[in-house]
């Protein structure tokens, strides 16, 4: 049983406590070493081990392909405990000490925010895997995860399709929901719908008493004219929510709420009888028919030793990201971090939901957009999808700051945040 | 020919329209609407299929909205799946003949999406509206009240005139009173403004919104406007008790969590930063056994109330008998000890579970709401626990003033020495109370499991929480902790609608710190010197 | 502390003096301020190269043992159990971190000379109030000290007044802390909510990235490491120190004996929450970051934690069990990421059951023989 195997591995994992580090300092010396920056206890575990098991899967299979350059990869696993600033001591750690060709890693903003100052001043390369505000656009890091127009924005066009005029903007009270936020905002009033048709709401981390925000919702929702939830809810403070929305009896056919953290693996904590319906706009998910996918997935579920795991949209986008990592470096030859950073942009990976993915010189990729419907056997089933592919924008049109920003990281220009107004590039620290 | 199409045409996530035999051509023609991948033409499939009368109609809506209805992908026919060991028991909707068990990936769901759900809800409405049940013709008509379609007049005005049970009369009136104010006539109007008395509907009152707003007769308006401060005073005071509610609801919360510190940290002074993880326990206890009984929700979880309670009991015995035994006289270090318990037992449950969340379900019964009024309504899931904290907490008053052991519990932590020379078995004392703090903990675990996350981190999330309110009540006043956890509780979601969330907590915090200087031994100070640590 | 002018290095002594371990700590202390730069100096090839990484890495450790100095003044000589220290670390950071934003000026990612990044892009138009006045680095000091002492002051001096002790006091700290954390999360207090403060590019002119620059930010924590323990001994020592002891072992008495209490507790709370603000201070240009999170109340216990397993009311146990407890989480998280909460958990314990007195306690038994125990800490007197 997995219980039992779950004991042996704990077993295993004492014993290796007993015999600890200095065992490790011997290592074969030709593999090329790939960190993974991903937390494993503290607050962010709940998301970030499985993506360190994808990371491990990933590595596993590459290794069983024959390596890369002749060489065989490892992995260099490090816990920073959802704690930034040991974000920024591990990622030292694993390019100074490790000497790592890339990271892997981070999964909230500001942990990416922490590492950044490292990776640009020791010159190493971070994939990043998860959907983030944008606004941010650096040498060293390569964002694998959706940019606000991959995401929100598409999700919002479909559901103003759908006739609704009325908008809840929910998020908890970080920089991704707020720049969300105020991008939507700034949409929607671009579209036209009124200032009192937009209710905006903020709570803190972990937040657990839904009681009245979601009281406050349904009568927002009950002045007789379509509504719809935006939520840019973070992880936690799903469960509560969604399980608050389904007591209060707020059916997906009343007030659907679409959000843009809650994906398969948040959903497989919750009983989502009463979701049905309710959205989720992602460049992926697990239920997409396509034959990368079911590759995938068994890989997965074989790898970990569980056939109910479930796959979500930032393992594809490591997926990607590892891939185009590969590839990368067999076109440049060496796993030189410039060099390698240079031959990412216009490489072209297999996406899991049967198309290709384009590393664009923004450092950003091109993705399709996805909403989903959730099903009550935890599922999504896509009911809308974008016709082509949609570019990453490192820099949102809809901010006043931003709007004059480009970002173009190949050889006349080499600059994340170049404003074509003033025609100067700033912010940059190498 | 039509493979080949399909596989041009594929595009992922959609699938490809199959076509069905049903022996009934209005059927046939819907289902080939229904079967097609554009959710537009699903949606005027379902009108169509509700058109046919056939006599399966109804069925085949309710099969559709819930995912019974789904197609076999070898024969192309229409079956009624129900879950079976190995996938799904299928039968021929039309025949009836059983097919069997198929795996899940050979019957395929019918995917319906929002707008397609909204559609056979209300064909299925319109259908209910002439059921031979009284109750499915109220719910059909008070469904029609909630999402008014001028389309549904007719249908409203033609079962007014057969409608012999009263209940569903008087619904049908007040649904007809609705179209009526958009009535040519400003008798009329006014007729139906003086029959909304009394309602509560938001779309009764959005009706009249826009009467009070634009009516053409000075008379209407003012009639309408008049009806509307009476609601909107009838909704302030609903959003009162509402209010009122959700703070008893989050205080209650508060009162489980930190009821069973009261006992280890206010009448034993163990700091115990490890009580967030017994409840932990408690919630993971619930989901272990609902795993073991996956079909019966309802005895989980009523199972899960003594189990949690002595699995978080049993480990803080353990807990008591291997370590804080020894620290007795050294609460600070207790601290410490029970810090790094807590360390231990999250990454436990981590290692040996998930790191992930687990799935708790709600039973039936602690589902949905109670609808008081249209404006005011309780989730029974909240209701529930409030009353659990309720009944937990004079469980365990009961326990410290009226059993020998809470007897002994209140005369060691008063004078350990006297109790001693008293003949009291100290030690023994010690675990059992220790044990009864932590088991209650467990409980409390069970409870949150049907509101919150059930996760490794879990107790984190409530102990500072836990300690706030054992403080603020008065250390080792069990009524102390009752009283601060709802008034706390009801504190904050009266500060909420006004200050948002965030500094709603912000506040409660400040109010805390000041509440203390004024008090500085809490709501309820014990007059003995067992508070003195 | 009466006025010893026999120089410098007499008062240090005299500060010392009966106190072996803190001899011992701040030799090794000064070699390895100096052995630091030449060992980095070293060709990297060397063997005895150190890296840069384990300089910050260091340097970090060493600010983390300023603010268990500073813990352990108000635990094992006032006898105050603060579960908030962290606050006046995050503030003091705060205060450092808000220079460092403003020394960015126009090289922000949006290339505006008047407001941080995380101004511009919520859409902020102009520099709120208290922002002011942090481009210039003698006031960002000033509000480095400024900002925890007077947060302490008025929180100790409500506390003290009201008498305020025991688990109350320390619940209440942690109150504390909990809703400054809440508040700095919110983006409109104008400090970057969660993000916090990041990308900092120099500090007085020097880049923050130089490897000179992380050097003499080692050093200057270790200076400051030094000066706060002397000056703790300091304190400790004074009549001041005598009668903040007395009030630990029984407060009543000492007020009944005609001592103001409240105002030697306020004193040294508030010198404590000083000490923490400079560790935090230098703290923060090493990490690189500032946010919310350094409030966090389990941060808090954390730093408890650090003086009660290196050895309560002895100072350099605080030291002993800062870097002892850091260093065995660096180790940990890199060679066991899945269990190293096990190894954490399990210190903590077996510390607490066999080590009463920290590993200072231990230290100091093996020295003198003393083979009892004795359960009470506050028996420790200097």
């Amino acid at each position: 049983m997995a219980f039992a195997a779950k004991i042996r591995q704990l077993s295993l994992v004492m014993a290796a406590a007993g015999g600890l580090a200095l065992s490790l300092t011997a290592q074969a010396e030709d593999t090329i070493k790939v960190g993974v920056l991903h937390s494993l206890s503290g607050t962010m575990a709940i998301s970030e081990t499985t993506l360190k098991d994808t990371m491990l899967m990933l590595i596993d299979e590459q290794n069983k392909k024959g390596g890369l350059l002749g060489k065989k990869l490892e992995a260099v696993v490090v816990d920073p405990a959802s704690n930034w600033p040991l974000f920024a001591e591990k990622a030292r750690e694993l390019i100074a000490k490790d000497k790592v060709s890339a990271v892997f890693g981070c999964w909230t903003s500001v942990s990416r925010k922490s590492v950044l100052p490292v990776f640009e001043e020791l010159d190493s390369l971070l994939f990043y895997p998860v959907q983030y505000e944008g606004e941010e656009s650096s040498k060293n890091v390569f964002y694998t995860g959706a940019a606000p127009n991959q995401q929100a924005i598409p999700a919002v066009d479909y559901l103003m399709d759908k006739g609704v005029t009325r908008w809840v903007l929910a998020g908890t009270d970080y920089v991704y929901p707020r720049t969300t936020n105020k991008i939507l905002e700034a949409y929607l009033k671009a579209k036209g719908v009124a200032a009192e048709d937009i209710l905006i709401n903020y709570t803190p981390f972990g937040h657990s008493d839904w009681q009245s925000i979601v009281a406050d919702i349904k009568k927002f929702g009950s002045a007789g004219k379509k509504t719809a939830v935006v939520s840019t809810i973070n992880g936690d403070a799903n469960v509560p929510f969604y399980k608050e929305l389904g007591n209060q009896g707020i059916a997906a056919t009343d007030i659907p709420v679409v959000a843009f953290s809650v994906g398969e693996e948040e959903l497989s904590g919750i009983d989502t009888k009463p979701l049905v319906g309710h959205l989720a706009a992602w460049n992926y998910f697990m239920s997409v028919d396509a034959p990368a996918n079911d590759e995938f997935i068994e890989a997965w579920q074989s790898f970990i030793g569980n056939d109910k795991r479930v796959s979500n949209d930032p393992m594809e986008a490591h997926y990607i990201g590892f891939n185009m990592w590969v590839k990368a470096v067999e076109k440049a030859g060496t796993t030189d971090p410039d060099k390698v950073g240079e031959a990412l942009i216009g490489v072209a990976v297999p996406n899991l939901t049967g198309g290709y993915s384009a590393m664009m010189p923004n450092h950003h990729i091109t993705k399709p957009v996805l909403i989903g419907e959730i099903q009550d056997d935890g599922q999504f089933q896509v009911v809308w999808k974008t016709s082509g592919l949609v570019a990453g924008d490192a820099w949102s049109d809809f901010l006043p700051g931003s709007k004059d920003l480009i970002s173009d990281w190949r050889a006349p220009l080499s600059c994340g945040n170049y404003n074509v107004k003033t025609a100067k590039c700033s912010g940059q620290n190498f | 020919m039509r493979l080949v199409l399909c596989l041009i045409l594929l595009l992922p996530g959609l699938l490809c329209a199959a076509e069905v035999e049903t022996g009934d051509a209005g059927l046939d023609a819907a289902f080939a609407q229904i079967m097609d991948s554009d959710f537009e033409l699903k949606a005027q499939g379902i009108d169509a299929l509700a058109a046919t009368g056939h006599p399966k109609a109804e069925a085949l809506l309710n099969g559709l909205f819930d995912g019974n209805l789904r197609l076999h992908r070898k024969t192309d026919r229409l079956v009624w799946a129900v879950d079976a060991d190995g996938g799904y028991a299928i039968t021929d909707v039309f025949s009836g003949e059983d097919l069997g068990i198929e795996s899940s990936r050979k019957v395929r769901k019918l995917p319906i999406n929002n707008e397609v759900r909204v559609r056979i809800q209300a064909a299925l409405a319109a259908l209910d509206l002439n059921s031979p049940e009284a109750t499915r013709r109220l719910a059909a008509v008070e469904s029609m009240l909630t999402r008014p379609d001028p389309a549904e007049t007719a249908g409203l005005k033609a079962r007014l005139a057969v409608e012999t049970d009263p209940a569903v009369r008087a619904a049908l009136e007040i649904a007809l009173a609705v179209v009526r104010l958009g009535d040519a006539d400003a008798e009329q109007r006014l007729d139906a403004i003086a029959a909304l008395h009394g309602r509560l509907e938001p779309a009764v009152r959005n009706a009249l919104q826009r009467v009070a707003d634009a009516d053409r007769e000075d008379a209407v308006r003012a009639a309408a406007s008049a009806e509307l401060v009476r609601i909107d005073r009838e909704n302030e005071r609903n959003a009162m008790l509402e209010t009122l509610f959700f703070g008893l609801s989050a205080g209650s919360v508060l009162v489980l969590a930190a009821i069973g510190l009261a006992i280890t940290f206010g009448v034993m002074g163990v700091i115990n930063m490890a009580h967030g993880e017994l409840i932990m326990l408690g919630a993971y206890t619930t989901y272990l056994i609902q795993q073991a009984m996956p079909t019966l929700p309802g005895l989980s979880l009523a199972l899960a109330i003594p189990a949690a309670f002595i699995v978080s009991g049993l480990v803080g015995i353990a807990i008591e008998r291997g370590v804080i035994r020894f620290l007795y006289g050294r609460a600070l270090e207790t601290l410490l000890a029970t810090f790094g318990i807590s360390l231990v037992l999250q990454q436990l449950v981590r290692t040996l579970i998930s790191p992930q969340n687990v799935p708790v379900e709600n039973p039936e019964f602690m589902s949905g709401l109670w609808q008081i009024n249209p404006v005011l309504s309780l989730t029974y899931n909240r209701l529930y626990i409030f009353l659990f904290s309720l009944v937990v907490f004079a469980a365990l008053f009961v326990v410290l003033k009226k059993t020998r052991l809470g007897l002994e519990v209140r005369a060691v932590a008063q004078n350990r020495a006297m109790a001693r020379a008293m003949g009291v078995r100290s030690e023994r004392v010690d675990a059992l109370t220790f044990g009864l703090g932590s088991g209650i903990a467990g409980v409390a675990g069970v409870a949150l499991s049907q509101l919150t996350n059930v996760g490794p981190n879990l107790g984190q999330s409530y102990i500072v929480d836990s300690f706030m309110v054992v403080v603020f009540g008065g250390v080792g006043n069990l009524w102390g902790t009752l009283v601060a956890g709802l008034s706390l509780g009801v504190a904050n979601k009266v500060l909420e609608p006004w200050s948002g969330a965030v500094l709603a907590k912000i506040l409660v915090l400040v109010f805390i710190i000041l509440f203390i200087q004024k008090r500085p031994r809490g709501l309820f100070p014990q007059k003995d010197r067992a508070a003195e640590v | 502390m009466p006025a010893y002018s026999g120089g410098r290095v007499l008062l240090i002594a005299r500060l010392l003096k009966n106190d072996r371990g803190g001899q011992v700590f701040l030799a090794l202390l000064v070699a390895t301020l100096i052995a630091v730069p030449i060992l980095h100096a070293m060709p990297e090839a060397s063997p005895w190269h150190l890296p840069t990484y384990a300089v910050t890495l260091l340097g970090k450790y060493l600010t983390y043992a300023l603010l268990a100095i500073a813990v352990d003044l108000v635990w094992g000589y006032l006898g105050i159990l603060s579960l908030g220290h962290g606050a006046f670390f995050a503030l003091g950071g705060y205060a450092m971190g808000m220079y460092l934003m403003r020394q960015i000026g126009d090289r922000g990612v949006y290339g505006n000379p008047d407001l941080p990044d995380f101004m511009v892009f919520l859409n902020w138009h102009e520099l709120p109030w208290f922002w002011h006045g942090f481009d210039s680095f003698p006031f960002a000091l000033l509000m480095v000290g400024l900002a925890p002492g007077l947060l302490a002051f008025v929180f100790g001096f409500l506390a003290f007044r009201s008498r305020v002790t025991g688990v109350y006091l320390s619940i209440i700290t942690q109150a504390l802390t909990y809703a400054l954390m809440l508040a700095f999360f919110r983006n409109e207090m104008g400090f970057g909510g969660n993000n916090g403060l990041t990308d900092f590019k120099d500090i007085l002119g020097f880049s923050l990235q130089a490897d000179s620059t992380r050097i003499g930010l080692f050093l200057a924590s270790g200076i400051a490491l030094m000066l706060g323990y002397l000056s703790c001994r300091a304190i400790v020592i004074s009549r001041l120190g005598r009668v903040a002891a007395a009030i630990r072992d029984s407060e009543d008495r000492t007020r009944f004996i005609g001592y103001r209490v409240e105002y030697v507790k306020l004193a040294i709370f508030t010198f404590s929450a000083v000490l923490a603000g400079i560790a935090g201070a230098l703290y923060v240009p090493q990490v690189g970051i500032i946010n919310p999170s350094e409030f966090s109340p389990l941060n808090s216990i954390e730093i408890v934690i650090w003086v009660a397993l290196g050895g309560r009311a002895t100072l350099y146990g605080a030291v002993l069990g800062a870097l002892g407890v850091n260093y065995a989480k660096t180790v940990f998280t890199a060679a066991l990421p899945d269990a190293w909460l096990f190894a954490l958990g399990a210190m903590f314990v077996l510390v607490t059951l066999f080590l009463p007195r920290g590993v200072a306690g231990l230290l100091r038994r093996r020295k003198k023989a003393v083979v009892k125990v004795t359960p009470a800490v506050e028996e420790i007197a200097p």
